[in-house]
């Protein structure tokens, strides 16, 4: 964009600018506009602040932070039940996404899609899938299912569905064509050419895609136990609850390390894969 | 050995099978069973209870109906306070988190900085990414006390185990000859920067950064459910006084909002790049 540079003449001296005076002006017009909103959304947000608790924070962290150590270690023999229901949230719940959204994103690519009414609602399921946050989806399932972890198994198959559907119908669309021209040269029908020209080429995709959603949904299901959909999010919960830092700070260590073995393992995984 | 390869002959396929994904038949067939096992157990510790489920299934369809038509009269005026609350609490958290991402990132990158300040940067960000934002928000609620302010605090710190964990990573594979070019030019460590590295990561950056605004609003649509205000907090406030009609209306708005987020910050890309 800027790598023109532009020559103004003006009497005797030739000028060199990096921009014309429009695109200037539009440039300092842009970033007035930026911070004219980001100056007034700050307004908006401290007038809805008690600025007296803000300014105790410092003093409430400290109080907190001392309440917290040490960790009261014993508790974690409570834990190890919500930590392998919170793996099963994150693993079935994988397992439900992907199995819905390999079928949704081939419907979503424009080259696998069998028509464009249906691309359209692919699209729909895609974008309403990823808007609506795992919490809110275990929210409404805990009022249809009751609490427990199948709603939380569920909340987060139905948040990754869209995901997991986006990142793959991208990669459908980047297909490399010719592979598939060949298979249907040997006279193969459509679904001989999905599983022999399409699929290889996406199948590297689909299981980094998987695992990748994977260690995420550990970090979500560690949340939803917040409105009772299982997991260890049901004991922080109720240790902030009743104020028992000790086991709160326990809780997120537990968490701490969950969260880094999940990483690890995903990042073992894909690059054994791919 | 003759009779090896007439026995090899005899058993030449004439069809043609898929070569099996994993070569080693002991372990395919050990990682099918241990998964196997796995699906078997976990499935079990899951409780699900029949009885529940049936009771459910008129629950739900009640529950669903209950949905329809989505509400959007919004007489209180909370659902529009709400979404405008949401709106700029994601703009400003977005502005503060990149703010507060650009040091850390540029000292989480290993080209850059020196060991310690590598290894300070690195576990900020990795704190930072381990927390959902809720759990922030938690705290932050519990110090800040209720309202934006705490979200917009929970919001700001997610952004950064986000943002500058990939503005380290672009940094570390930005060009070293450009780097090189400038340094030898005798530039000094902002001027480095500045002409060096901050014009070969700015187009992905600003990418990033409309992403993680999409995000931010996506979360403010939650923290509130922990006090942390937006239209999370309406949308809480709609869930328990079983107002679902006007529920569905705010998720119907957020998915809206979102969509139109998508489009620009996929437009805004095409445009930067």
């Amino acid at each position: 964009m800027g790598a023109v540079m532009v020559v103004i003449n003006s009497g005797n001296d030739i000028e060199w600018r990096r921009r014309t005076t429009k695109k200037q002006i539009g440039i300092w017009l842009g970033w007035l506009v930026g911070i004219s909103i980001v100056l007034f959304a700050w307004s908006v947000i401290s007038e809805k602040t008690v600025w007296f608790f803000v300014q105790d924070a410092p003093r409430q962290a400290a109080d907190i932070g001392s309440r917290m150590i040490p960790p009261k270690w014993s508790y974690i023999t409570e834990l190890l039940v919500p930590v392998w229901d919170t793996i099963n949230i994150a693993t079935l719940g994988t397992i439900i996404a992907m199995t819905i959204a390999v079928p949704v994103a081939f419907c979503a690519a424009r080259n696998t899609t069998p028509h464009n009414s249906v691309r359209a609602i692919a699209l729909f399921i895609i974008v309403s899938s990823r808007s609506v946050n795992s919490l809110i989806w275990a929210l409404m399932l805990v009022f249809i299912l009751g609490p427990g972890v199948l709603a939380g198994t569920i909340a987060i198959g139905l948040r990754s569905i869209g995901f997991c559907a986006k990142l793959l119908y991208e990669s459908i669309e980047e297909i490399d064509e010719s592979q598939v021209e060949a298979v249907k040269a040997t006279g193969a029908s459509n679904i001989q050419q999905m599983t022999y020209g399409i699929l290889p080429q996406v199948l590297p995709t689909i299981a980094g895609v998987g695992i990748y959603r994977w260690d995420i949904n550990i970090r979500e299901s560690t949340i939803l136990g917040l409105v009772g959909a299982g997991g260890i999010g049901l004991q922080l919960n109720g240790s902030i609850n009743t104020l028992a830092w000790t086991q709160v700070s326990t809780i997120l260590l537990v968490i701490l390390v969950t969260v880094f073995i999940s990483e690890w393992v995903s990042a073992k995984v894909r690059g054994a894969i791919i | 050995m003759s009779s090896l390869s007439d026995n090899r002959e005899r058993h030449y396929p004439t069809v043609w099978d898929k070569p099996p994904f994993i070569s080693n038949s002991l372990l395919r067939w050990g990682i099918i069973l241990g998964a196997i096992i796995y699906l078997v157990a976990a499935i079990a510790s899951m409780e699900i209870n029949p009885q529940r489920l049936m009771e459910g299934i008129p629950r739900g369809q009640r529950f669903i109906a209950s949905f329809f038509p989505p509400n959007f009269a919004d007489n209180r005026g909370v659902v529009w306070d709400g979404i405008l609350e949401s709106i700029w609490m994601a703009i400003i958290s977005t502005v503060a988190g990149i703010a507060l991402s650009v040091p850390i990132g540029l000292g989480a990158a290993r080209n850059l900085a020196p060991f310690w300040v590598y290894i300070t940067c690195r576990s900020i960000i990795a704190g930072s990414r381990t927390f959902p934002e809720i759990i922030l928000a938690i705290f932050a609620v519990k110090l800040f006390g209720f309202g934006p302010f705490a979200g917009f605090i929970a919001l700001s710190l997610g952004t950064i185990g986000f943002f500058a964990k990939l503005l380290a990573e672009d940094i570390e594979n930005s060009s070293e000859s450009q780097a090189e070019a400038v340094k030898a030019t005798g530039a000094n460590w902002f001027q480095w920067i500045n002409y060096a590295i901050q014009p070969q990561v700015m187009p992905r950056m600003i990418g990033l950064s409309v992403y993680r605004l999409d995000i931010n609003f996506r979360e403010s649509a939650v923290v509130g459910i922990v006090g942390g205000g937006g239209i999370g907090a309406t949308l809480n406030t709609a869930f328990s006084r079983y107002e679902f009609d006007t529920a569905a209306a705010i998720l119907l708005i957020i998915i809206l909002i979102v969509m139109v987020l998508e489009y620009a910050s996929s437009y805004l890309r095409k445009w930067v790049q």
